[in-house]
């Protein structure tokens, strides 16, 4: 059976609160079952609303959003089957933990040992099992998130929705928890929409994340896409860390530019800059500039280092290259003896292609 | 083992409970001293008066200061037939010692309350004490049952008798309607001068009727509360609390105004046509009076525990109830619901107490037959002046309301009151 790559559509779909600001602005999104699809983007970049308008609590202003082909705008949120892990995991206070999964059973009136059944294997799945009758408030942070999680899939909804459901956790838990929801993804394969600011959270949970900024998506990829390849500057800032260069494009020719800084040139891969001339933001993963290159690499540069942080498993080295005093390098730590110590001046070197002229910030 | 009951010492070798003990005595004074005015205003303004008024209700001391003689000589007496001589000799000397102080009068106004005729036949005994036709050589029996044929009634002295102890429960069973018959049985008074228990359940009906009228007004208005953005909520608010701010008597008055037949709301209801001029609804002066106003006072006293509920309330847990697939009612009534009683349990406690002594409110508006227990204790205790039975009915008021209190306890608990 294949999977339709439809299954939720968002159609030019625009959202305001005011009549004056749009929160999103013409957004098109396709989601595919099965898949867990990350939104990510600052606060305010309107994200929650469009979760909100899937979930229904919220109706788009313009255009539409599908569910399986069928139009859902005008169907209200308890029709519309649609599981959601709040932020706050909503647990209903005043009921046990067995109430709070058969609720949703409940209210679909199936019989009482259906209800038991589901209840039991939501919770084995959690690994909540022999909880049913502990409330809410006895439960530490985890477990409530669990049982909030258990109780969005019981009731075998065709989406489930989850809106910064780890942000209450502490980071050890909240890394457990990644791993966790991503397993139980895997094993029932349903469609999961998630919502989040934490980048290392997207990143470690999804098929495909979308970075809103602005209401807009920015850029809809893959992690590793996503990391590796950013369509702009401003995907290339929010998704990990990132050395930028502002400066102009000189030349321009057979999949190569050449870059004016304010101190120097530099060589880049033309992403978003089409002609000479252009303003443009370079971007090099920290990663991906070296000390002291053995290889021959087509951008080698001298700097000063000007600050170094010791973190274990690799030093943070700030640096100050062609103008620019907020270079950073990641240097492993290894045995490899490198002469990294204040105010020694390093050479450094990177490949073109690694080397992204986006657009202008 | 033995480290396991071994005393845990301080590092001083002093046993480490009477250290912490030490080092927080000065914390608990400390406590102690600053809830002292409050403790001593409690006394004096609310534990001494209640037990002054407990006094006062059951106090019958009265015949028991005035024929202290004739009430030792009873002490023997059978109380069947008539009593013996030594009785008649120890009531006509104490008799004589109250005609000397002139408060004969008193005792017959108080045994008349015990049985009607004891005041013609104390007047009468009075002239012939005062004209010392009384012989103390001969038999004081036989002149005393002389001196009026109901000195010889048996019925009589069993009266006296009957008010010598010196605390009674008579004026509790007045307050119920009742009283103490002839050998001392509890009657019930006559079917058409049984008031109080009319009184009673009108009380109760009113305090009921107006905590479900405030309940099914405040709970709507406490939900917009908590529900509107601040800018509004604020505003509403504002309205919630105004009426509070505004003197108790102030707005009686208003209602008043509002209400009579030639008021606004009348006039209103025959500017739509609703009812005829000439045939204006009485709104004032009766129970519907005391509803209106009362409840209209009372609100603010359910709105605000109700709203403080609500507002602890996530609007997040309404939208799970929704998308995982409960209709709007059924989020409603299985979620929101559930998680107010606190509030409405509060609310409704309030409400209802406050409702039950309401005194000035059906005083102005409620006429004759929207007045409650209240206004008859003030009754009692500024034109009758018996203030022993004011303060019984004040007591039974009392009884009830903890009653009230007890069963709500028991019902929901008062652990899950919530004022805010």
């Amino acid at each position: 059976m294949s999977k339709n790559q439809e299954f939720v559509k968002f159609d030019k779909v625009d959202k305001s609160y005011d009549g004056k600001v749009l929160v999103v602005k013409d957004l098109n999104l396709d989601i595919a079952e099965g898949e867990f699809i990350t939104m990510l983007g600052p606060s305010g970049s309107g994200k929650t609303t469009c979760l909100m308008m899937l979930a229904g609590f919220e109706t788009p202003t313009n255009g539409e959003i599908y569910l399986d082909a069928n139009p859902i705008s005008n169907i209200p949120p308890h029709k519309r089957g649609i599981g959601m892990v709040f932020q706050n995991y909503a647990l209903f206070p005043h009921m046990t933990v067995y109430e709070n999964l058969a609720f949703p059973l409940k209210v679909r009136k199936i019989s009482k040992d259906d209800i038991d059944k589901k209840v039991d294997k939501a919770l084995s799945m959690v690994s909540l099992s022999g909880f049913e009758n502990r409330m809410p408030a006895q439960l530490s942070g985890g477990q409530q998130q669990r049982v909030a999680v258990a109780r969005a899939l019981v009731f075998d909804p065709a989406v489930v929705l989850m809106d910064e459901p780890l942000g209450a956790l502490d980071k050890n838990l909240r890394e457990s928890m990644q791993y966790e929801i991503k397993h139980i993804h895997e094993s029932i394969g349903v469609t999961v929409v998630y919502v989040t600011h934490d980048q290392s959270e997207a990143l470690t949970m999804s098929n495909r994340i979308a970075v809103f900024n602005d209401g807009k998506v920015q850029q809809l990829s893959s992690p590793d896409k996503l990391y590796e390849e950013p369509v702009n500057s401003f995907v290339a800032e929010f998704i990990g860390e990132n050395n930028t260069f502002g400066g102009e494009v000189v030349d321009l020719s057979n999949g190569s530019c050449k870059v004016k800084l304010s101190h120097g040139e530099i060589l880049a891969n033309p992403i978003s800059v089409k002609s000479k001339g252009d303003r443009t933001t370079v971007s090099i993963r920290p990663e991906r500039a070296l000390i002291n290159p053995e290889n021959k690499m087509d951008n080698n540069h001298a700097g000063t280092i000007e600050e170094v942080i010791y973190h274990g498993d690799h030093t943070r080295v700030r640096l100050n290259l062609l103008g620019n005093s907020e270079f950073i390098l990641k240097v492993p730590n290894s045995s490899k003896n490198l002469d990294i110590k204040l105010g020694n001046k390093i050479n450094i070197g990177w490949n073109s292609q690694d080397a992204r002229a986006l657009d202008p910030k | 083992m033995s480290s396991e009951t071994q005393q845990i010492l301080t590092t001083d070798g002093i046993p480490l409970s009477v250290s912490l003990k030490k080092a927080e005595r000065k914390n608990k004074i400390k406590a102690f001293l600053l809830v002292v005015p409050l403790l001593l205003f409690l006394i004096i303004t609310y534990i001494l008066p209640i037990g002054d008024m407990f006094m006062r209700s059951i106090d019958d001391k009265m015949v028991t200061n005035m024929l202290p003689k004739t009430f030792t000589a009873m002490e023997k007496w059978d109380g069947k037939e008539m009593p013996p001589e030594e009785v008649f000799a120890g009531f006509y000397s104490d008799f004589k010692i109250l005609v000397q102080n002139k408060e004969h009068g008193k005792l017959a106004q108080r045994l008349n309350k015990e049985k009607n005729g004891f005041n013609s036949i104390i007047k009468k005994l009075f002239r012939q004490v005062q004209r010392n036709k009384i012989d103390e050589g001969q038999s004081i029996k036989e002149q005393i049952m002389k001196v009026h044929k109901r000195w010889r009634d048996v019925e009589y002295w069993q009266a006296i008798k009957r008010t010598a102890p010196p605390y009674t429960t008579a004026k509790y069973l007045k307050g119920m309607d009742m009283y103490y018959g002839p050998d001392g049985n509890i009657m019930q008074v006559e079917e058409d001068r049984r008031i109080h228990r009319i009184l009673w359940l009108r009380t109760l009906e009113i305090a009921f009727f107006v905590t479900l009228f405030s309940f099914l007004m405040g709970y709507p208005i406490a939900h917009l509360l908590a529900t509107l953005p601040m800018k509004y909520s604020n505003l509403l608010m504002i309205c919630v609390l105004l009426p509070f701010w505004t003197s108790l008597l102030v707005r009686t008055a208003s209602w008043m105004i509002l209400l009579q037949q030639q008021g606004i709301v009348n006039d209103f209801f025959v500017m739509i046509g609703l009812v005829a001029d000439d045939n204006r609804p009485e709104m004032m002066y009766n129970k519907v009076g005391t509803y209106v106003a009362m409840t209209q006072i009372l609100l603010p006293f359910m709105v605000l525990p109700l709203y403080s509920v609500m507002k602890t309330i996530s609007p997040s847990l309404m939208r799970a109830g929704k998308s995982l697939g409960g209709t709007p009612f059924v989020a409603f009534w299985k979620i929101y619901f559930p998680l107010t009683i606190p509030g409405i349990g509060a609310g409704c406690l309030l409400v209802f107490i406050l409702a039950i002594g309401y005194y000035i409110t059906p005083a102005l508006v409620g006429g004759a037959s929207g007045t409650l227990i209240s206004n008859q204790i003030a009754y009692h205790m500024k034109t009758t002046l018996d203030w022993s039975f004011a303060s019984a009915m004040g007591l039974m008021l009392l009884t009830g309301v903890l009653v009230v209190y007890w069963v709500y306890n028991k019902l929901v608990g008062v652990d899950n009151i919530k004022l805010g």
